[in-house]
């Protein structure tokens, strides 16, 4: 741990009536990085988010973000810390339209009585013009998000995800589903965030990944298996035996 | 292209809201005592509706106890007229107490000698109630059907507890209003009600446009989140536990206002506000007229009563019969209520299927050039 660290994870156990969905699990990011998290069914790679964005307390261990620790605290707080997640299938409001759903993200400070009192500012205006030109909504943005494409709800999730401008960025299966063009695209979207945001992908497409570019964390039964580049981590026996599979298989 | 999407002419909204405010002016001169005083009962039912429809149709939450801030809405306006009228009672204090061998009035009764204080208490007491309730429910994240027996269980709990305070507030018999008196004539009286029936209106109309201005914009957004996918709304950043208390509490003065105006238009408010039919009646005048539309809300509560009493004096029995039958063909037949239907695609498939409107073409450029995509 050292002070250029934006999230370390300590010795994660969660444990659910006794079954370890983590055990001991540790793992640091740093400001400005990119990391994939790969594992294989059952790993914990989704508890592991849910330990990071408050939704699951852990067992033991302690989340410390930007020197504050996380554990105990409750999910909007730890989100105006500055942890966005993006979830698994797309979760947008369906029956708000794109521009709605990108005010909702980028509306600062959300609490009731500026909502209710004030109309939405001039730059949070410009940030989501910004945001649907990014992800290609810009024609859509009085269409219900219900009506959009699987890949276009993927997009939108992501445009706001970046809209609440958190320092660190949470990306469940940001591909999943998506044709290989979206996927393309999606890898080169996230790639460009990172660097100015911390971002942590989770996936399963190892070619996705590889597109990526980035440090790979390996889950495997609730632990970190395995830190590295692709390359590395392909060539680490663990790795080959539990995920992977042998070459020739 | 929907009804809910056509921009109205400027000078039919503006015409429409003529001949809707002449109505309302001459509706005294109209409709017998008899029949006017039904009328203002039931708009003034409109009122909790909206309420109903803020919290259920836009938030999700499915509150099976408006009756009790309905009722007390309607306390507070019954002890500050029994009050104001009880000069002539032994001990100055009303009548009924002297049944019970109460001589002092209980303490909470002070402070409803000023009408200042009852015109706040309507709404204000009712709403902090609901906010309570709502904030020890909602802090708990108990949602869902456990929130919709919840707020039941404390409606028969408010019930049993009026019930049985005979030497605090008449308990089972209720307070009555209609012979007392407010500044010089009695509440019952034909000028009175009328003056109620105005009042109701006006009223009905300004928390329709409060309800309009409360959904409108982010804040509405975030309920429709809220009812939709509430952990996503935490995971935003955005505490739901704050919005749902607001808009509880909401719902619980406007609940009040409109158990007040119930209160004074029919003359007595007792315990048998806050059963737990009456409660339910709510949530279908709501489901009938179209959740989330809030004028679906009005027209609700306001026809489904009328039909009420008209079915009820023809058909004494068949009521609750065909009540039930209404709730049944909403639910399976009109999810979204009537006018959720009017605003959906609704007529046009019905026309649809009498062919008497044709199909609309899958591809969109197609559907630019056939003579319906442009007249609609």
């Amino acid at each position: 741990m050292n002070n250029k660290d934006l999230l370390n994870l300590i010795d994660i156990t969660v444990s659910f009536e006794g079954f370890l969905a983590l055990n001991k699990l540790n793992l640091n990011l740093k400001k400005g990085e990119l990391r994939a998290v790969i594992g294989p069914n059952g790993a914990g790679k989704t508890t592991f988010l849910d330990v990071i964005t408050g939704k699951v307390k852990p067992t033991n261990g302690e989340v410390i973000f930007k020197g504050k620790s996380l554990v105990g605290r409750k999910e909007h707080k730890i989100a105006r810390l500055g942890v966005g997640r993006k979830f698994q299938s797309p979760r947008i409001f369906e029956n708000l339209t794109v521009k709605e759903n990108l005010e909702i993200s980028v509306t600062t400070p959300k609490s009731p009585l500026n909502l209710i009192n004030k109309t939405i500012k001039d730059e949070q205006l410009n940030e989501i013009d910004r945001l649907m030109k990014i992800v290609n909504l810009a024609q859509k943005v009085d269409s219900k998000a219900g009506s959009l494409s699987h890949g276009q709800k993927q997009w939108l999730e992501i445009a706001m995800l970046v809209g609440q401008k958190p320092d660190l960025m949470l990306v469940d299966e940001p591909v999943a589903g998506l044709t290989d063009e979206e996927t393309d695209l999606t890898a080169d979207l996230l790639k460009s965030l990172s660097g100015e945001n911390t971002v942590v992908v989770i996936d399963h497409d190892m070619e996705f990944i590889r597109r990526l570019d980035s440090n790979v964390s390996v889950l495997n039964q609730g632990t970190v298996l395995c830190e590295g580049t692709m390359e590395t981590i392909q060539k680490d026996k663990n790795v080959i035996d539990v995920y992977l599979g042998r070459p020739g298989d | 292209m929907s009804l809910s999407k056509i921009k109205f002419d400027k000078k039919i909204v503006l015409s429409f809201w003529i001949i809707l405010i002449a109505l309302i002016i001459a509706a005294p001169t109209i409709l017998p005592v008899f029949r006017l005083n039904l009328l203002g009962r039931y708009l003034s039912l409109s009122i909790v509706a909206l309420g109903v429809d803020l919290i259920w149709g836009y938030t999700g939450l499915l509150s099976l106890g408006q009756g009790i801030f309905f009722a007390l809405g309607g306390y507070c306006a019954a002890m500050y007229l029994q009050i104001t009228s009880s000069s002539e009672f032994p001990n100055n204090i009303p009548e009924f107490f002297a049944l019970y061998g109460v001589e002092k009035l209980p303490f909470f009764w002070e402070p409803f000698r000023s009408p200042v204080f009852t015109f706040f208490a309507i709404w204000i007491i009712p709403a902090l109630v609901a906010g309570l309730i709502g904030f020890l429910v909602f802090r708990n994240r108990i949602k869902g059907v456990y929130f919709s027996i919840l707020t039941q269980a404390s409606l028969l709990v408010f019930f049993n507890f009026f019930n049985g305070q005979q030497k605090l507030i008449n308990g089972t018999n209720g307070l009555k209003t209609d012979v007392t008196q407010l500044f010089g004539q009695m509440v019952g009286s034909e000028s009175m009600q009328r003056i109620f029936f105005w009042i109701t209106a006006v009223l009905v109309i300004a928390a329709w446009f409060f309800a309009k201005w409360v959904v409108k914009g982010r804040f509405g957004n975030i309920l429709i989140g809220i009812r939709d996918d509430e952990p996503r709304v935490r995971f935003t950043g955005y505490n739901p536990v704050i919005f749902k208390t607001i808009i509880f509490s909401i719902a619980g003065g406007l609940a009040g206002i409109s158990g007040a105006l119930y209160t004074v238009q029919s003359g007595i408010v007792s315990p048998q506000f806050m059963t737990v039919p009456f409660s339910i009646e709510m949530v279908i005048w709501v489901a009938v007229g179209g959740r989330g539309t809030l004028l679906g809300a009005i027209l609700g509560a306001v026809f489904i009563n009328y039909a009420k009493s008209l079915v009820s004096e023809a058909l004494p029995a068949s009521w609750m019969f065909i009540q039930g039958g209404l709730f049944i063909l909403v639910v399976t037949a009109l999810p979204e209520g009537v006018l959720g239907w009017i605003q959906g695609d609704g007529p046009r498939n019905l026309l649809q299927r009498f062919g008497l409107k044709r199909k609309i073409e899958t591809y969109p450029s197609l559907e630019v050039n056939t003579k319906e995509g442009n007249n609609e």
